[in-house]
């Protein structure tokens, strides 16, 4: 739930026991602490929510993520607009040219 | 900031909302569990995008809207006593008691202070020996294990100044009781990414089976939210009802292993009330017996509570997705963020609020589907 | 000097001013009242308003516009509590100077003289009030205004937060020039002079509680020479507004209640430094209700907007200025935005202090 946002560790050490890292997120740092991802390294990222990292965030997942939004639009561009206005025009549901996208 | 602004790209949105208009051959109504996505739904308009046959029912995943009502007076009567410093998140502030609430205890002379992490009110127990300091321990699961590990520090350090008022909830157990309820008309959720990256998604197949519905977990900026639509749209056009992880990045079906047993030691589930709604079996942490010296209910004895809500607040029906909240009567007129009747108001991530600060330029539709009188309040309980 | 007085009905109970509900029947001032949102507007609305009452004060403008002995001046007053004293990029002493200063500027006026008001805590470190007085000064002189009268008082220990500055202006404003926050019409251009919600992500970066590492520093700084410029250009300049505490939100929405327009903004126009988006992020702030001190916001007929543009622009205070908007004759006292998704919102005033959350 709730705000949480993802930055990147630029610095780890210890606190009585317990590991702390400083956060990046973009312009701005926050002092987190890291017990819940104790294995998580320098230059990883992460998601901070009240002052404690709860997850590492897996960039590769992250980018994969993204490159599946990006090639969604592709077949779209080529068929699917003009199909879809022609259809709206006639009052009619527009066509399914995504099936395969599931 | 690296890895949110990519996924706000509005041209990658209109590419998810082109698919989600090209699948959608009939009407659904699926409800988004979490106070922020919510937000992040009104805030960013995504809701008027969608076709017009979707529906997106809000959820009750807003913990400051659901604190129970006798917690928030409890709350108001411990930090009201001379020698306590009473921490809190800055969202319980103006949260409504039944009389007052947290700025006006402050106003009154009480030591209330806005922390942004509890562990910022275990130092200042630290450096307030003489001073008796208590933390507002609220939310779901996604700040429970903060709050942990803010109590495991007092025990481990031996700061026995500080002491958590703890009112934990669970989001499983609400998405049944949603789903059990005689007047719901939700056919998929979306989960709570935050609350899942703790838990993981081992709660959810259950529930995916005994209700056949899809759940989707979902994040929280506009193409997380936009994929989990998505997805969830597919799956009921085919008929599927599964659970999928559309939140991949910081979600795997395990959680966080560690912060889970942090969880198990610290807390212990009980039956728990939610505000609006009513109790809902087994829904709630408080602390585990370990823990208990640091409970903040138990340290100070809050005598009789008597709780008094507004007779014509309907946030219980909204927070159980029954209403709009411009179906409510007192909507923009005697309940207004300024002047909120309940927690729904208060809150940034109650709807209420959401619809108010971004939506009064709007009269949504009136919707066809769903009886508006007072009378579903009590078919509901 | 403007006499007549407006029909308003002095308070002599507080039973309808706020929702019948005993909840909001707030006896005591909260910390909400101070803002600069919506309960700092009823504070003064129905409290200060019906005890003053002249229609000079009921313009509401940043500062009042007098007729004294054929010469318009301007005369304003604020009041100055900010914590921490020092902060990167300012401190009290220059905030009492270009707090007043602009104030004054909104208005068209060349600012003058000043008076500063101390009010120091039992207990406070003199050097201390040496530095910030050394900053007030070097700020006054910076602006080309005198600081030619003032006052100090001492209160009690645990009665004060250290210090607090009162400073008034005076200014005068030249022929033809006629600014006031009820001049907006619909088709007028919402320019702003620069990156928004800069001090008050300065601040909260040293508050306790809320410490975070960042770059930024405030915006402090005075505008009656990005103003000046402006007049050069035309002096059809409606409203000019500095958005300090409540940010952009906070003024539009003012400025649009005020001339009964509608303000329809573009999220996507609206400047907002890196910076700022990633600490209202981590906070779960809105930019647009985040503080400003070097800043203004100016409504400006469409047939003047790029000679107004080009004239701020070669300013160094004004090298960021760009449109983020327009009056609309829709949804009067209410401001808009379409966001980058192609959907509109309402941008509203901040009810009281501006908190972080946690949801």
């Amino acid at each position: 739930m709730c705000l949480a946002v993802p930055g990147e560790i630029t610095e780890i050490w210890d606190d009585e026991g317990t590991p702390m890292g400083r956060v990046s997120f973009g312009n701005v740092t926050k002092d987190v602490c890291l017990a819940y991802v104790p294995d998580i390294q320098v230059g990883e990222y992460t998601i901070v929510h009240v002052g404690f990292a709860l997850q590492r965030l897996d960039e590769k997942s992250a980018l994969e993520t993204l490159a599946i939004f990006r090639q969604m639009g592709e077949l779209d561009a080529e068929f699917g607009d003009q199909w879809g206005r022609a259809a709206e025009q006639a009052g009619m549901p527009r066509p399914d040219v995504m099936g395969g996208m599931s | 900031m690296k890895y949110l602004e990519e996924f706000q790209d509005p041209e990658l949105a209109k590419r998810l909302l082109d698919d989600i208009h090209a699948t959608t051959t009939q009407p659904w109504a699926m409800m988004e569990v979490c106070g922020g996505q919510t937000h992040s739904i009104i805030r960013h308009g995504l809701d008027q995008l969608l076709p017009d046959g979707i529906e997106l029912i809000h959820g009750p995943g807003c913990p400051v809207c659901v604190t129970p009502l006798e917690v928030i007076d409890k709350a108001l009567e411990i930090a009201s006593r001379p020698g306590v410093i009473f921490c809190s998140f800055g969202d319980m502030l103006r949260v409504p008691g039944s009389d007052r609430d947290l700025f006006r205890v402050k106003s009154a002379g009480g030591d209330v202070r806005v922390v942004y992490s509890p562990m910022d009110a275990l130092a200042i127990a630290q450096k307030h020996p003489d001073r008796q300091v208590v933390f507002f321990g609220i939310g779901f699961e996604t700040t429970a294990p903060p709050n942990a590990m803010t109590v495991y520090q007092a025990r481990k350090l031996g700061i026995d100044n500080f002491s958590l008022l703890v009112s934990h909830v669970r989001v499983p157990p609400a998405i049944e009781a949603i789903m059990t309820s005689p007047v719901c008309r939700v056919q998929a959720f979306l989960a709570a990414g935050h609350v899942c990256t703790v838990m993981g998604t081992s709660e959810y197949p259950a529930l995916a089976e005994r209700f056949e519905v899809p759940i989707v977990v979902t994040g929280f900026e506009p193409l997380d939210i936009l994929e989990g639509i998505r997805r969830a749209v597919h799956q009921l056009e085919e008929g599927r009802h599964e659970v999928e992880n559309a939140y991949p990045r910081v979600v795997c079906d395990d959680g966080n292993p560690i912060a889970i047993e942090m969880l198990e030691d610290v807390f212990e589930v009980v039956d728990r009330s939610w505000r609006g709604i009513g109790m809902i079996p087994q829904s709630g942490w408080r602390l585990s017996e370990r823990y208990r010296p640091w409970d903040a209910e138990a340290r100070f004895e809050v005598g009789d509570i008597r709780t008094q809500e507004s007779s014509i607040c309907r946030s219980g029906e909204v927070l159980q997705g029954l209403i709009k909240p411009h179906e409510c009567a007192a909507f923009g007129r005697e309940c207004t963020p300024r002047t909120p009747l309940g927690a729904t108001m208060v809150s940034s991530e109650g709807a209420c609020a959401a619809y108010y600060l971004y939506r009064r330029l709007q009269v949504p539709p009136p919707s066809e589907r769903v009886p508006v009188g007072a009378g579903a309040k009590d078919e509901a309980r | 000097m403007v006499t007549e007085s407006i029909s308003i009905e002095p308070l002599t109970s507080f039973e309808g001013w706020t929702c019948p509900l005993p909840l909001r029947d707030s006896p005591n001032v909260v910390m909400g009242h101070g803002g600069g949102g919506a309960m700092s507007a009823e504070l003064v609305e129905h409290v200060f308003l019906p005890a003053f009452r002249n229609r000079t004060l009921g313009g509401l403008g940043d500062s009042a516009v007098l007729e004294v002995a054929g010469a318009r001046l301007a005369f304003s007053t604020d009041s100055f509590v900010v914590r921490p004293l020092f902060f990167p990029g300012g401190s009290i002493g220059d905030l009492a100077v270009n707090g007043t200063v602009n104030d004054l500027a909104m208005s068209g006026a060349t600012p003058l003289y000043l008076s500063a008001g101390f009010i120091l805590e039992e207990g406070v470190e003199i050097a201390q009030v040496g530095a910030v007085a050394q900053r007030l000064g070097e700020a006054a002189e910076r602006a080309g205004v005198q600081v030619v009268t003032g006052d100090t008082k001492v209160v009690e220990s645990g009665h004060g937060d250290g210090i607090y500055v009162n400073t008034a202006g005076i200014g005068v404003i030249p022929d033809g020039v006629d600014i006031g926050p009820d001049r907006a019409r619909p088709g007028d251009q919402v320019i702003v002079s620069g990156d928004l919600g800069v001090h008050g992500v300065a601040i909260m970066s040293v508050r306790e509680g809320l410490e975070f590492g960042t770059e930024i520093r405030s915006d402090c700084q005075p505008l009656h020479g990005l103003v000046a410029a402006m007049l050069d250009v035309t002096h059809d300049l409606h409203v000019l507004r500095d958005p300090t505490r409540g940010g952009l939100a906070t003024s539009l929405n003012e400025i649009a209640s005020s001339s009964g327009v509608g303000i329809a903004l573009d999220e996507r126009a609206l400047p907002i430094p890196d910076v700022v988006a990633d600490a209202c992020s981590l906070l779960g702030l809105d930019p647009l209700q985040v503080a400003n001190e070097g800043k203004l916001v100016a409504f400006v007929p469409p047939e003047k907007v790029d000679e107004v543009l080009a004239a701020m622009r070669a300013h160094p205070a004004g090298a960021g200025a760009v449109v983020v908007g327009e009056c609309v004759a829709d949804h009067p006292g209410m401001v808009s935005a379409r966001t980058g998704f192609g959907a509109e919102r309402v941008v509203d005033l901040p009810i009281g202090e501006q908190l972080p959350r946690i949801c």
